[in-house]
């Protein structure tokens, strides 16, 4: 037996997964069209690279990765392209982005693929390369482009960490994915391993889950992986968390703002795995996800759904219930509300609920926090929430950073416990937002200062350069008229005394920058550092949510009555 | 639908049911004395209840406040109960309204209400009265059964509200000294503590029939702790301190200072340890912070109790400690997730 390690705190919500897992995944059928967002992933958007009009094949190339960190978006199935626009897109804060719009044409029609019998051949650089023509991304909710996290030197990571755990409640995606797809999700997992020179895969799932569990173990021994192992977790919220999930396999910390690579240790999902080994095996983009639909429908369950199917349409192939009044994407401790029903399903989604009053019900107005504790005791990350919420409330900003805001994961679980019914959750998202916006408009006030400053020098420069320049031209005037009979190289090299001058000036120019960059750094806030790409795209993201978030604090203030 | 930002459920716990089972676990406790010392409990803790939610309401009205929400949080019912189980019971009625009154508005509403009083407002209430009605906080009763006479509950309603005795029968015939007091004034005539501890009002513990109500005040918090209500850090830190200086000092002079167990089951050791001390509003929140807070209300209550000039070191005790809070709680943030020794 291998020994487990705890972390602190965590929940045991109820977990409503079995309305879910007792039928098989099912083919959800080809919907009326497909509206596919160009930025389902972390990093910077595709660029569309279709028109309209045009007609795509299943699994072409429509939106082409951009930068370093971006990814692909394909065609999910054959069609053509109606529009190229901005869309509501399945993000709470309801603010349209790119999207390309396919109308299927019930073909289905395979773009020509050439699946690879020995991946083992490949370079790493052509594996990674495949991985993010292919649009494979981080299912597990963070959508982090694979290729960017499948890089490693020799002998630097022991640990390669599948995350199987599905902590959510309702969600069972990833349950039924192993239970029916196991032996592809560890071929998927052999090609991380060796892209990463990970000695050993450890595959969390959490022990509410024996189907899946043997399901593994049995592809394991059929695979005769090497040191790979399937480890049960205790079930319990949020253990399906990346750095949770780490501590309890490994017993590594990873502290915020720290890569878990640096420790030896990498983690993706399990459905990362398998499209890691759909897009190298069999030469498949990511296309489709595998979504649990739940909530109040007559039939709960897993569906294999193309990216872009429109949630209303899924929703309706599980015999909806009446009463639903809205879908939230993601389980019910993380998950957000989508700003319409018809948005289209994302790599992102992997579980849509739908959401009735009887499911969820209003929560009790807010009272004062009584200092109970009681969430600090479920903190996964050993926080304080009591403080934060205070701090943030009070926007305090400075303090809450004392009291380590930025490690706080947004889990819910203090929001789940408070017997003071405050949406905890809420305020540090409010106070992060805050402070990322505070610290965005600092920056672009360096920035400009540091234009302007350079400005300012460009003009004296040039003031002084021109001064120069005619000093130099009197005096050379003077000398050619004085040496003119002699040689007329004279006149050339007295010509030139402007040349040192301008050097001396570049170097003062340089001296500036720097000292603004110094000055700059000195006033910065900490934090801006150590943003992961992950969290630039969040700021983007929060700021949307921040008026909402306001308008609830509102409220909370207004029911406690004394702030 | 809920609201509008995960998580969308929560745990269906409130402030009012944590409160609830506080006040539960008072009932043991509540019982012991009634059988001890006869109804008359009752009735101050009913006026200290009645008081405590019209008080509570009526400044939640002046402040323009919602008054259901907090009115049902059973937090006022709480500190009534807390505040009336420290003064005699014989007591007039109109110190028990004023005790309350001054707990409830003071102490919790003007610093902020629910969630924001620095002090434990039952103890603020409590001092009050000592200070200025000290005479009238030593009426405590006789336990049945030790009295000359006894009164019977209508006359003991009497004397409540009315101040008016059975024809015959002085206060201090029904009366006594608590025995903390009462041991204080001994040592102070020179008695040595086996001779005092003889005195009838003695039991096998500490004060007879007032060690069963300590038992019962126990049993109650083991119910708290069981329940997973409160912590134990507080009360076993506060009880092993108290434990621990007693027996030093017992064992250094046995003829001047009582046994350990006779301080636990003393005055309000109990009641203080599981249920005042452990206020969440008053109390740090940090697990090391609360072992010290209740390691020092122990020293505090213990020095007042053996050299101080009040019989009992409870309420000043935790008064003293409720302002170090903030202070402790700042120096003992523990380390977060992967922040710890030992690693980067
Ligand atoms: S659980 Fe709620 S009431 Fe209790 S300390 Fe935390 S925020 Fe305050
Ligand atoms: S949301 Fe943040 S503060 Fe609350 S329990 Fe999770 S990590 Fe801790």
């Amino acid at each position: 037996m291998r020994t487990l390690y705890q972390f602190h705190g965590g929940i045991h919500p109820p977990t409503n997964k079995t309305q879910s897992n007792h039928t098989p995944i099912k083919q959800a059928s080809l919907p009326s069209k497909l509206v596919i967002p160009l930025h389902q992933h972390v990093g910077s958007s595709a660029k569309p690279i279709v028109e309209a009009g045009q007609r795509v094949l299943k699994g072409e190339l429509i939106g082409a990765p951009d930068g370093h960190l971006s990814s692909a978006v394909h065609a999910p199935t054959s069609g053509t392209i109606s529009a190229i626009d901005m869309q509501i897109v399945a993000h709470p804060s309801g603010i349209p982005d790119l999207c390309i719009t396919l109308i299927p044409d019930g073909l289905d029609e395979w773009i020509h693929r050439e699946p690879c019998d020995d991946w083992c051949a490949l370079s790493h650089t052509e594996l990674r390369h495949r991985l993010r023509q292919a649009g494979v991304v981080g299912l597990g909710g963070a959508v982090f482009p694979s290729d960017v996290k499948l890089y490693s030197h020799k002998h630097k990571i022991k640990t390669l960490v599948l995350n199987g755990a599905e902590c959510e409640p309702y969600i069972t995606c990833d349950d039924l994915l192993m239970r029916e797809r196991a032996t592809e999700i560890l071929q998927g997992a052999q090609i991380m391993r060796a892209l990463l020179y990970a000695e050993e895969v450890l595959i969390g799932i959490e022990d509410n889950k024996p189907e899946a569990i043997a399901a593994m173990r049995a592809a394991v021994t059929e695979g005769c992986h090497e040191r790979m192992e399937v480890v049960a977790v205790p079930t319990i919220y949020p253990g399906g968390g990346a750095k949770q999930l780490i501590r309890v396999l490994t017993g590594i910390e990873v502290a915020a703002g720290v890569r878990s690579t640096n420790l030896g240790v990498q983690c993706f999902n399990v459905a990362t795995a398998y499209s890691a080994w759909r897009a190298i095996g069999h030469s498949e983009p990511l296309i489709s996800r595998i979504v649990t639909i739940t909530g109040n429908v007559g039939h709960p369950q897993n569906f294999e759904a193309l990216i872009g199917t429109p949630m209303d349409e899924l929703v309706a192939q599980a015999q909806p219930l009446p009463g639903t009044t809205g879908y939230i994407m993601g389980g019910p401790m993380m998950g957000v509300l989508m700003p319409s029903m018809q948005v289209g399903v994302i790599k992102a989604t992997n579980c849509i609920i739908a959401a009735a009053k009887n499911l969820f019900p209003a929560p009790a107005p807010a009272l004062p926090c009584i200092r109970c504790t009681r969430c600090a005791e479920v903190c996964p990350s050993e926080l304080q929430p009591q403080e934060l919420y205070w701090f943030s409330k009070a926007k305090n900003l400075d303090k809450a950073e004392d009291y380590h805001l930025f490690d706080c994961i947004e889990c819910g679980a203090c929001s789940y416990v408070c017997p003071s019914n405050i949406p905890l959750v809420q305020y540090y998202r409010f106070a992060k937002s805050e402070i990322w916006a505070q610290e965005a408009s600092q920056k672009a006030a360096d920035a400009a200062r540091e234009r302007h400053e350079f400005r300012e020098s460009r003009i004296e420069r040039e003031k002084r350069e021109k001064a120069e320049k005619l000093a130099a031209k009197e005096k050379a005037a003077i000398e050619a008229r004085a040496l003119r009979a002699e040689t007329p190289q004279a006149v050339v090299s007295s010509a030139r005394p402007d040349a040192d001058p301008e050097n001396t000036m570049q170097l003062k120019i340089q001296l500036a920058i720097d000292h603004a960059k110094e000055q700059a750094a000195a006033i910065k806030p900490k934090n801006t550092e150590q943003l992961t790409p992950q969290q630039l795209a969040e700021i983007a993201d929060i700021e949307a949510r921040r008026a909402r978030v306001r308008e609830i604090a509102k409220d909370v203030t207004h029911i406690d009555g004394h702030s | 639908m809920s609201g509008f930002f995960s998580p969308f459920i929560t745990k269906p716990v409130s402030v009012s049911q944590i409160m609830l089972h506080v006040l539960l676990a008072l009932i043991p406790g509540i019982a012991l004395y009634v059988w001890f010392f006869g109804p008359a409990i009752l009735v101050s803790l009913t006026l200290a209840s009645i008081t405590a939610l019209g008080v509570e309401a009526l400044m939640l009205k002046i402040q323009n406040k919602q008054i259901a929400p907090t009115l049902k949080d059973n937090t006022a019912l709480l500190t009534a109960w807390l505040l009336a189980l420290s003064i005699p019971p014989l007591a007039p009625w109109w110190l028990v309204v004023v005790g309350t009154a001054f707990a409830i508005s003071i102490s919790k509403h003007l610093y902020g209400g629910l969630g924001n009083n620095p002090f434990n407002p039952a103890m603020i209430g409590y001092a009050v009265l000592i200070i200025s009605f000290p005479v009238h906080m030593t009426h405590w009763l006789t336990p049945h059964g030790l009295g000359d006479v006894s009164l019977s509950f209508l006359e003991q309603l009497n004397y409540i509200f009315q101040g008016v005795l059975p024809d015959g029968i002085k206060l201090d015939a029904i009366t006594m000294a608590t025995p903390l007091d009462t041991l204080k004034t001994q040592l102070h005539l020179n008695g040595h503590v086996q001779e005092i501890l003889d005195m009838p009002i003695y039991g096998r513990l500490a004060g007879q029939g007032s060690e069963w109500v300590a038992a019962g005040f126990l049993l109650g918090g083991v119910y708290l702790i069981a329940q997973r209500i409160i912590s134990w850090h507080i009360p076993l830190a506060y009880l092993g301190t108290l434990f621990a200086v007693a027996g030093l000092f017992h064992l250094i002079d046995p003829a001047h200072y009582v046994t350990p167990v006779f301080h636990l089951f003393s005055g309000a050791a109990m009641l203080g340890a599981f249920f005042i001390l452990t206020d969440p509003v008053t109390s740090p929140t940090t697990p090391r912070g609360r072992l010290i807070f209740a390691a020092s209300a122990a020293l505090l209550t213990y020095l007042i109790r053996a050299f101080g000039g009040f019989p009992d070191g409870m309420a000043f005790a935790t008064l003293l400690m409720n302002i170090c809070v903030p202070l402790i709680d700042a120096y003992t943030q523990p380390k977060v997730f992967g922040k710890k020794k030992g690693q980067s």
